[in-house]
């Protein structure tokens, strides 16, 4: 999903934990009770959390990036005041993840750094080109969709700060899910030309869309503990069935054919079978080499130096207005 | 980096008249101006809040999770501290 790169192997290994404490922890985590930032935690439950909440976080901010670049080219005002408040909402929700992760002992520069540096990993659905306005339709759609579907487990997660974020973000995200299929249906209405321009969008945003939930349960190195640790509570293709099975009919609703040759019904199981994933693509886009990964960090570095100035002339605007305070107070007593 | 960090503030939302303010989450911020600033922007896009306090995050004291047990278990044995624990016939009714 969000934080699909947490699924790459980890070389290092820590400091073995003191047995007694990991198994009070574990009986806590198996009470669902949460765990909260000042409790005693294991120290590789605290770096999952870390890596995923701020990948998370990332996500977020620079989701921002492909749906911002139509803001301006929004067909009605209709459209584009709805557009705007969820790119708003966006950077909102990246706020308040950072600040769940922050809790951990993570300072926010140190993730800002990590963005920046292209350390730190993101979805690799935000590496791909918005290329008409059916697509900004697609994204709420589908990508959205697809998030709602991540993230409505992740409201029950056993790290408190984090599940109490996802609540929030669950809560304002259902709108951003419902103004792109609406604004699909309107397009597949309207002309023949419109509807193509769908079509052309489900094309290119369905695959990387699959590619959300992460590498198949055969290939993901964390889940077992992850799962364990009550971080996430249902597997990769678990999630990406459910999720196939929820856009398939609406698709078809929408007149629109799935580009997969293999998809086909399954009466017996109730489940609507899929094709392959181009797991290759995967990794490249992962790694680096999507059609936008430099792109998108290279916005996101223009921005944090273009804006240095703005947060260098604040901290000196208070530090002025703090001394100026205490120099009257002395001159007072 | 050469940048100085950012103080974090706690933030607390009163959402009606009559409610008390309610923890909701933090922001980073220069000044307490800012914070309240960025605090509406980031907590009250919906219509969540009347009323917005911020504090310095360092300015918080908090209980120590290791001293939970000193700390609040001895409340949970006064049951006597209930109203279910006396005994009146049900004739008599509440007040």
């Amino acid at each position: 999903m969000y934080t699909q790169a947490l699924n790459a192997r980890e070389t290092e290994t820590s400091a073995p934990e003191d047995a007694e404490r990991l198994a009070a922890f574990q009986a806590r985590i198996d009470a669902e009770e949460k765990i909260e930032p000042n409790d005693w935690m294991p120290a590789a439950y605290r770096k999952t959390l870390v890596r995923q909440i701020s990948q998370h976080a990332h996500s977020e901010i620079v989701g921002m990036l492909p749906e911002g670049n139509w803001i301006t080219r929004a067909p009605t005002l209709k459209r584009k005041a709805a557009l705007l408040a969820k790119v708003q909402d966006e950077g909102g929700h990246g706020l308040y993840l950072y600040s769940a992760a922050e809790t951990l002992g993570v300072s926010r520069e140190e993730l800002t750094e990590q963005l920046l540096s292209g350390r730190a990993k993101y979805s690799s659905i935000f590496n791909y080109p918005t290329l008409t306005w059916a697509d900004i339709g697609a994204i709420g759609w589908l990508v959205d969709g697809a998030a709602i579907m991540n993230q409505i487990p992740l409201c029950r997660c056993s790290f408190g700060p984090y599940a109490r974020a996802m609540i929030r973000v669950c809560k304002e995200e259902s709108f951003h899910q419902r103004q792109g299929y609406e604004l699909l249906l309107e397009m597949c209405r309207s002309s023949e030309e419109q509807k193509a321009m769908v079509q052309d969008a489900l094309d290119r945003w369905w695959w990387p869309s699959l590619m959300m939930f992460g590498p198949s349960d055969t290939h993901s190195t964390h889940s077992a503990q992850s799962m364990a640790w009550k971080i996430k509570r249902f597997t990769n293709d678990e999630l990406r069935q459910k999720f196939v099975d929820a856009t398939v009919p609406q698709a078809h609703f929408l007149g629109l054919t799935i580009p997969d040759d293999k998809l086909a019904f399954d009466a017996e199981s109730g489940h609507w079978t899929f094709g392959e994933i181009d797991w290759d693509e995967f990794s490249r886009v992962i790694a680096g080499d999507g059609p936008c990964n430099r792109e998108r960090l290279s916005a996101r570095q223009k921005a944090h130096e273009a804006g240095a100035w703005v947060r260098e002339a604040a901290l000196a605007h208070a530090e002025k207005r703090a001394a100026r305070r205490a120099a009257a107070q002395v001159a007072a007593e | 980096m050469t940048e100085k960090t950012t103080p974090l503030w706690e933030v607390f939302i009163r959402s009606r008249t009559g409610m008390a303010h309610r923890h909701c989450g933090s922001v980073h911020a220069a000044d307490a101006e800012m914070a309240l600033q960025a605090a509406r922007d980031v907590y009250t896009r919906r219509g969540e809040g009347l009323s917005i306090w911020v504090v310095p995050s360092a300015e918080i004291i908090a209980s120590d999770p290791s001293e939970k047990g000193m700390l609040f278990e001895p409340t949970a044995s006064k049951i006597y501290r209930h109203p279910t624990f006396y005994e009146i016939p049900e004739d008599v009714g509440n007040m």
